[in-house]
């Protein structure tokens, strides 16, 4: 799932002044899940807002209201019926449902809540993990799925670097060294062989360095 | 031998090599490149020219290497992958051997979170591993990435760095077996300051046979006070510094320290001689470039053989 954070409010409060309507549009997908985008959060930071103007005595229409996935134009179509009441809408989706939002409500300025960060997993309540940067060439079948181009810091395919220490990373302690733990995963599995070669340059033509990326299959067509 | 460098016919000669490092000044001081070599110059067989290392901006490692060659000293460019991509790197191969340069040390580098623009972005295009195929490549297959061909390819002595040191340690003598394979001709070790660890290392390797495939010099880094010596053990990224050896430098006064620095180094240097398999050693004094000569003399390595 895509991983985000709440932005402050100061920083969305100088995106939304000029407006005097806004709706506040949650998503209830990867976002609800990372606890800072779903039904609950969009109700609480709509009260931020209002709250956050009416101690300064403004008046402003703040709306909320959530959608079941930003990403989906099935979906985005929830909110059309309160779109053309507001001025702009405030998404909490990530990057691709304030994108997508644009797309469809194309009269609209959208502004984002959230920090997008990345495709990743819960690893316990409250703790997400990336572990997945979308290289477009899974590889994950020869390193034990331990992702070296997420989880080791330098992208190592070779690895594990000469800053590894205690099975920690030499950019901070408390990321775990993403080849210490492909080494570990081998080793108990019996496949530490596969270390052995030489693994040759990354081709990243398939990753975002190659543009942006689109999908398209004439059999899911309509 | 594989190429016309100095260092390379140094050591195919058979001579204990002894390699030290010049880091580029912060900024386009030429005066202050050509002092630090000055020190160094008739006493090391070669020059490690740092590529920002630490991640801290300083002038390109390609530039300031042809400078120090001018003065007649052998170069060894350092490249790491960590700030220009595939195309950057082979382009600056191909200039590095037009200005003459004819060794290189293949390494990733330092993350960028530790230097002075830790906004960068981390490019990491290439690993160490396929920076030395690369060149290897070059030199021996007249190929880039690709598989295009070339004319007139760099044909480059090939260095690598080992750590002993890291973690896991029962990897680390399989990584030097890869840099091996991958081309590697030289090894240049992290600074050694735990030499058990550094003599169980060396034995894997013997025992591995690499010894006989690669040349092995052994990082020393003499030691300036109690405080860098902790800064070291606790700060900087792959060392390794015992507690006694701290305990043994600030076990004496402040102004004697760096004295003591030079005797550990000196031992470190005379211990290392006796490992087999160790064909040289690699003097990084970081900042203290003026100090190698003495710490050379006193180690019996004071004149360098003419190759």
């Amino acid at each position: 799932m895509i991983v985000a954070e709440l932005k402050e409010i100061p920083e969305i409060r100088k995106m939304i002044d000029r407006y005097q309507s806004v709706l506040v549009v949650g998503c209830d997908s990867c976002v609800a899940e990372c606890a800072v985008g779903g039904r609950r959060e969009t109700a609480l930071l709509a009260a931020a807002i209002r709250l956050s103007y009416a101690k300064e005595n403004k008046s402003r229409i703040i709306t909320e209201a959530c959608l079941d996935r930003q990403c989906v134009d099935d979906f985005i179509e929830g909110v059309a019926s309160q779109v053309p009441e507001h001025d702009a809408i405030l998404s909490l989706g990530c990057g691709a449902g304030v994108q997508a939002l644009a797309r469809v409500y194309t009269d609209k300025p959208i502004i984002p809540a959230l920090d997008t960060l990345f495709i990743g997993e819960t690893e316990m309540r409250g703790v997400w993990q990336e572990n997945c940067l979308g290289c477009g060439q899974c590889k994950l079948g020869y390193f034990g799925a331990v992702c070296p181009v997420t989880r080791c810091s330098k992208k190592l395919m070779n690895g594990p670097c000469g800053g590894s220490k205690d099975g920690r990373c030499e950019v901070h302690p408390d990321i775990p060294c993403g080849w210490d733990m492909i080494l570990k995963r081998l080793e108990a599995l019996g496949e530490i062989d596969r270390l052995r070669e030489y693994v040759p340059p990354v081709d990243w033509s398939t990753s975002h360095s190659g543009g942006p990326r689109r999908v398209v299959r004439e059999d899911q067509k309509p | 031998m594989k190429t016309e460098s100095r260092l390379e016919k140094m050591l195919n000669a058979g001579h204990f090599a002894v390699t030290a490092e010049c880091g580029p000044s912060k900024g386009s001081d030429v005066d202050a490149l050509r002092e630090k070599g000055s020190y160094l110059l008739d006493r090391v067989d070669a020059v490690n020219v740092t590529d920002n290392q630490t991640a801290i901006v300083r002038m390109s490692s390609v530039a300031a290497s042809a400078i120090l060659k001018t003065m007649g000293h052998e170069p060894i460019l350092q490249m790491v992958t960590r700030d220009r991509n595939r195309i950057a790197l082979q382009s600056d191969l191909f200039g590095a051997y037009a200005l003459g340069l004819r060794n290189v040390l293949c390494l990733t580098g330092d993350h960028q979170c530790f230097g002075n623009q830790k906004e960068a972005v981390g490019v990491f295009d290439l690993d160490s591993m396929q920076l030395i195929r690369t060149v290897r490549d070059m030199r021996d297959e007249s190929k880039i990435i690709g598989g295009e061909d070339i004319q007139v390819a760099p044909k480059m002595f090939i260095g690598a760095a080992a750590n002993p040191f890291a973690d896991p340690v029962g990897w680390r003598v399989v990584r030097l077996a890869k840099k091996i394979d991958a081309g590697a001709d030289f090894i240049q070790t992290q600074c050694i300051f735990n030499i058990d660890r550094f003599r169980t290392y060396m034995r894997q390797a013997d025992d591995m046979g690499l010894t006989d495939k690669v040349y092995i010099l052994a990082g020393i880094t003499p030691i300036k006070s109690a405080g860098m010596a902790r800064y070291m053990a606790t700060k900087v990224a792959g060392m390794d510094v015992p507690k006694e050896l701290i305990d043994r430098v600030a076990g004496v006064p402040s102004d004697k320290q760096a004295a003591e620095g030079i005797k550990i180094a000196v031992e470190t240097i005379q211990q290392v001689r006796e490992i087999k398999g160790v064909a040289g050693i690699h003097l990084m004094a970081i900042e203290w470039e003026h100090k190698v000569p003495e710490i050379l003399e006193a180690a019996g390595l004071g004149t360098r053989p003419r190759v």
